[in-house]
């Protein structure tokens, strides 16, 4: 200290502080770039929801707004005596049944999947499956649409037809099977092999994050193979398979093509899975109509699309709140 | 309750790897016996063939015999669960499983053996549990509390608890104490000498002075080098270990001088 006293002259080396606050202030800039960057790109999501609501409410507020006796003049498909409300209902209740159908076939077949890949499948076969299983998502859904109305409808009419004649007592099955099985149920089918893959891969990934800690602590205590994955691996991914099944449901319920290309449509609030022309979803009935609706048309089918906007968001909001109602039993923590 | 192990001639490989060579030791029932060695040695390797957990790991085997009051763990008939549920291990690193309460963590092990356990006799295998781990008093309040909200110390005692409620034979031990603070060490300290008059303890630690604190008789392990397989050097009461051990390496790594 006494040294740099008694030689104030010297010029101070380019490593010394200043030269620390020079870099401070050139690596400041990075920072702010990014963090702007990145609130940007946060903020867009927001922006871009927002303006899809809004083009939803506004687009959709001539035919909301229209009294609906002129509405059910104005557009053709909208049977007499029937208000919009009374045109979505049914609507939403087909587009929620698919789902939920695709959803209860899909998920416990793609944990099935995602737990032989991660922890039962030897090294070998776990990697190449996990590839195929990725190759699915990558199909597209009119793909989809086509191999299952074309290939897998026909097919799946014997089984349709046994469910029919075997458990017709339960109103799900009431007898008879329609042929050809234009029907919810095949829909079902279609869907959960589509949303299969997506849940399935976000399944896995869960699941390999699994901690061997944990892994370890069940064997330890004498758990089998399926009483450690029951102890440790399941509740660990719990709140991840929820998410992966939410996805898939998203996928689920915003599905046209496949829809559009096997359900023969009607407007009931029916639960004979077996019955074609009882069932339409919202994102197939846009498909369906909207070539030839009106400007008033349009403007009711933007009011469905605005519905199952609606219902998608309470789907996940709903999620989020299952997750985090156990969060302090969470992994995470 | 607690039954002596006898290694003959053991060998532990990690594929093609010898992790292990020729250990053969007696351990004693109702004794802590303490593994200490310098890190790699396989002290923790070799632990974990006591309980079969080794072969967890993909690839990894072991040659030669481990046998419990007479029976070969490894023999062709035993089956690795039942080794596990008789031989209970302690990690490194607290585990439980933090999806469960408190109360379940410790029931755990027992729901695996048998799940049709009465309300009555749960609560109270709860609490004797927590109590042979000296943790019952902490938390007797919060028993539907998860796992992972009590400190790292509760935590491994929460761990011993769940340990002992299925009343194995054996206690292993993995550096019980190596994640922890020295208050929480010096409570699974006492707990290990408590447990001592039931259990027969193994104990793995890489603190020299809990290993003449807390055991009967110490097993010191080394290498000759990286890549060569670790060796049981010198085993005796750990009373003579740390003041006239017969080999000058023991010496060594005990007076500080390498390790």
């Amino acid at each position: 200290m006494s040294s740099t006293d008694q030689q104030p002259a010297r010029p101070a080396p380019p490593t010394g502080l200043r030269g620390l606050v020079e870099r401070r202030t050139s690596r400041d800039l990075a920072g702010r770039l990014f963090s702007a960057t990145a609130t940007g790109a946060g903020a867009l999501i927001l922006v871009t929801l927002a303006a899809v609501a809004v083009f939803l409410v506004v687009r959709a507020w001539p035919a909301m707004t229209t009294p609906a006796e002129e509405l059910a003049d104005a557009i053709s498909w909208i049977p007499e005596g029937s208000t919009l409300l009374g045109y979505v209902g049914p609507l939403v209740f087909g587009t929620l049944l698919a789902a939920v159908l695709a959803l209860a076939l899909a998920v416990p077949v793609a944990t099935g999947i995602a737990l032989f890949i991660s922890h039962y499948a030897p090294r070998r076969l776990a990697s190449p499956l996990g590839y195929v299983v990725d190759l699915l998502a990558a199909i597209p859904s009119v793909i989809y649409g086509l191999w299952g109305g074309l290939w897998l409808a026909p097919r799946l009419l014997p089984a349709w037809q046994w469910l029919a004649d075997n458990l017709g007592f339960i109103p799900l099955f009431r007898e008879p099977a329609s042929t050809p099985p234009r029907v919810i149920m095949t829909v079902g089918v279609v869907l959960a092999v589509m949303i299969l893959p997506i849940i399935t891969a976000v399944a896995r990934e869960v699941f390999l994050q699994t901690p061997r800690l944990h892994e370890e602590a069940a064997l330890a205590l004498g758990a089998t193979r399926w009483e450690m994955v029951r102890m440790a691996v399941i509740p660990f991914g719990r709140s991840g398979l929820i998410s992966a099944a939410m996805l898939g449901l998203g996928r689920a319920l915003g599905e046209t093509m496949a829809v559009f290309m096997i359900l023969s449509p009607g407007f009931t609030y029916s639960f004979e899975l077996l019955q074609a022309g009882q069932h339409q979803t919202i994102a197939a009935n846009i498909a369906n109509q909207f070539a030839e609706a009106n400007p008033l048309g349009v403007s009711a089918l933007i009011a469905t699309g605005l519905a199952l906007f609606v219902i998608t968001l309470a789907v996940n909001t709903a999620a989020r709140w299952v997750v985090a109602r156990r969060k302090d039993f969470s992994g995470a923590n | 309750m607690a039954q002596r192990i006898d290694l003959k001639d053991l060998n532990v490989y990690y594929g093609s790897f010898l992790a292990v060579a020729d250990v053969s030791m007696t351990i004693e029932p109702r004794s802590v016996t303490a593994f200490i060695g310098p890190s790699g040695c396989g002290k923790s390797t070799l632990l974990r063939t006591l309980n079969r957990m080794h072969e967890v790991i993909p690839g990894a085997r072991v040659g030669g015999t481990v046998e419990m009051d007479g029976v070969d763990l490894y023999g062709s008939d035993v089956d690795a669960v039942a080794v596990r549920r008789q031989i209970g291990m302690v990690f490194q690193r607290p585990n439980p499983f933090p999806t469960m309460s408190i109360a379940e963590n410790v029931l755990a092990g027992v729901r695996l053996n048998n799940s049709r356990i009465g309300k009555d006799e749960a609560s109270e295998l709860v609490e004797r549990s927590l109590q042979g781990a000296n943790l019952w008093n902490e938390v007797k309040d919060r028993l539907d509390r998860p796992g992972s909200s009590l400190s790292g110390g509760q935590q491994q005692r929460l761990c011993i608890a769940r340990a002992i409620a299925v009343k194995p034979q054996v206690l292993l031990m993995d550096e019980p104490c190596s994640a922890l603070d020295p208050i929480s060490t010096l409570a699974i300290e006492d707990l290990i000498a408590d447990l001592r008059s039931e259990y027969t303890i193994v104990i793995v630690t890489h603190n020299m002075q809990q290993a003449a604190r807390v055991s009967d008789r110490t097993g010191f392990f080394n290498i000759a080098g990286t890549g060569k397989p670790g060796k049981l050097i010198e085993m005796d009461d750990t009373r003579t270990m740390f003041s006239t051990p017969s080999e000058q390496a023991t010496e060594d790594y005990i007076s500080g001088r390498f390790g």
